[in-house]
């Protein structure tokens, strides 16, 4: 549930980072209405609470998508497209880190503008996306908890169930625990892969 | 191969206006090396950039080689930008990819690929003496390798003209001579016309034929190295000669006192002896001394002379090919 949901919140996320980095007033190809489309889309997106993303998704898309709005494949629905900006405004923090310099240098070398985005900006990112992914999938982690209201299954499914309907402690800390420990292995993964492919000198502490 | 003719940049901001080239026209030989120079503020970036097409300049013309570049737009604007490599002001390699990388990225724009790339991304490697680093990162690399990477970078896609802001700005001046070979080699190899903005008066008397002078957005001199030196008011003589402030005590018990400037191999080494010898006169350095500019030595010296034939001595020098200009009425003309 968590894996497809991160998946697709890639495939849409980083494009939508992209745009929006590129379109600003000082992007490569400045777009100031399509910046601010996206931007408030983007926003927007991120600032509706979890839970009513679910319930407004239900009507609109999941039904209509898989004729069915509860269970785990349903969840995923609500999981992606909520993450998707969420991971949009980490890419687009993360390329805004790339050195101007270096996108001028490359500019001089009569690149197009696709190159530049593909050479440039995202291999120069790689380490950051690849963090910001790890980010959205930890957050997806909570989220898909929420998602259990909807019997989205999983762990978030659990603690609800016999947590907080039928006041089983034990089952409820333990879900938090796990919980907990999932999201620490994600981010150590992510975060492993990360530095791995990042060829800048590490400030090591 | 570079005519910058009449170029105006202003920029604007909250603060209010600033004119950062007020009618800048500049010149630059196929085949030559152009220093830019200038105190801080004065535009050089600025023009550089307007040259590397970054920035567009308010009026005035850009040609290369003979097109003027001002009003490309597009695919053409690309095309013209593999004709001007840049070695941009500061650090600016991708930090992601190794220095055969960064180099093969001009050829990748270019659609040049396969062995062919490869190939050209060794002959730069070795242009620039960095063959064993073709797989480092820029971080494993010492700014002077990378600024020689940048360099090499900046020729892969066979450009007429090499631009290069404060190439040498952070280095050490060993550090830096490594990357003026560099340059002087794509010149001399490559035929590249170079523009190499500097504020360190070292480079333009290692590579440099030509020098622009700017202030406030202004072309101030621009000539020959090697005029412009023999011309004792010009600020290139005044920054690249030796200093004459030595020894001015001295200048009062001299009959006559001049400035010389001697530039090539033959004047430097005989000239004021053999005046000495020829006029009988006595012929003492007061001050100066001996530079290089470029290959060419170039000396110049503040001599007083004694004796009857002073003047002539002086006059024969003159005719000999040294610039002599003399110290009017002694030390009250020295000292005021
Ligand atoms: N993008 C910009 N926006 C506003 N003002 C600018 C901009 N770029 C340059 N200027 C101004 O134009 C003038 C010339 O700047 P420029 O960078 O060309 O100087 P420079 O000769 O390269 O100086 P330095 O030796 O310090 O690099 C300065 O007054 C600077 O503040
Ligand atoms: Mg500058």
């Amino acid at each position: 549930m968590i894996s497809v949901a991160t998946v697709f919140a890639t495939l849409f996320g980083i494009p939508l980072g992209v745009l929006l980095h590129v379109s600003a007033p000082n992007g490569l190809r400045p777009l100031p209405v399509l910046h601010r489309i996206l931007g408030v889309v983007a926003d927007f997106g991120r600032s509706v609470p979890f839970i009513v993303l679910i319930v407004l998704l239900q009507q609109i898309v999941t039904r209509p998508l898989l004729s069915t709005s509860i269970g785990p494949t349903a969840a995923i629905v609500p999981l992606a497209i909520g993450a998707v900006p969420f991971l949009g405004r980490l890419v687009q923090s993360a390329l805004r880190e790339v050195d101007a310099t270096v996108v001028e240098a490359a500019v001089t070398t009569g690149a197009s503008r696709l190159r530049i985005v593909r050479s440039v900006l995202l291999g120069e990112s790689a380490p950051a996306l690849v963090s910001a992914v790890g980010v959205t999938a930890v957050t997806l982690v909570g989220f898909s908890a929420i998602a259990g209201v909807v019997g989205g299954g999983g762990l978030g499914d659990l603690a609800i169930r016999y947590g907080y309907q039928r006041y089983d402690d034990r089952i409820m800390w333990t879900t938090v625990i796990v919980i907990g420990l999932l999201a620490m292995l994600l981010q150590f993964l992510f975060d492993r892969v990360a530095r791995l492919i990042d060829r800048r000198r590490h400030v090591t502490a | 191969m570079i005519t910058v003719d009449n170029l105006v940049k202003s920029f604007s901001s909250r603060a209010g206006s600033v004119r950062a080239l007020n009618g800048v026209s500049l010149e630059v030989q196929a085949g030559s090396v152009c220093g830019v120079v200038g105190p801080s503020g004065a535009g050089k970036s600025t023009l550089a950039r307007c040259i590397a097409l970054l920035e567009r300049p308010d009026s005035g013309a850009i040609r290369v080689d003979g097109t003027d570049l001002v009003s490309l737009d597009g695919s053409r604007l690309r095309a013209a930008r593999r004709q001007i490599g840049v070695v941009p002001q500061g650090d600016s390699l991708l930090r992601q990819r190794t220095a055969a990388g960064n180099i093969a990225l001009p050829l990748e724009s270019a659609g040049v690929d396969g062995p062919v790339r490869r190939k050209r991304v060794g002959e730069l490697l070795d242009l620039v003496g960095l063959t064993d680093k073709a797989a480092s990162y820029p971080d494993q690399l010492s700014g002077g390798q990378r600024q020689r990477v940048a360099v090499a970078r900046a020729l892969a896609a066979n450009p007429a003209v090499l631009l290069a802001d404060e190439p040498t700005s952070a280095l050490d001046p060993e550090t830096t001579g490594s990357v003026l070979t560099v340059l002087d080699r794509a010149r001399a190899e490559l035929g590249v016309t170079v523009l190499v903005v500097t504020h360190d008066m070292a480079v333009v008397r290692r590579i440099c034929d030509d020098v622009a002078v700017l202030e406030d957005g202004k072309v101030v001199e621009h000539g020959k190295v090697l005029d412009l030196v023999s011309d004792a008011d010009s600020r290139t003589a005044a920054t690249l000669l030796p200093g004459l402030d030595q020894g001015e005590g001295l200048i009062g018990t001299h009959d006559r006192v001049a400035d010389v400037v001697l530039v090539g191999f033959a004047a430097v080494g005989a000239l004021l002896p053999e005046a000495s010898n020829r006029f009988g006169v006595e012929l003492a350095v007061l001050g100066g001394g001996l530079t290089r500019l470029g290959e060419t030595p170039v000396a110049r010296f503040r001599v007083g002379i004694n004796g009857e034939r002073a003047d002539s001595a002086l006059e024969w020098i003159s005719e000999a090919g040294a610039v002599v200009r003399r110290t009017p009425k002694g030390p009250q003309g020295v000292a005021a």
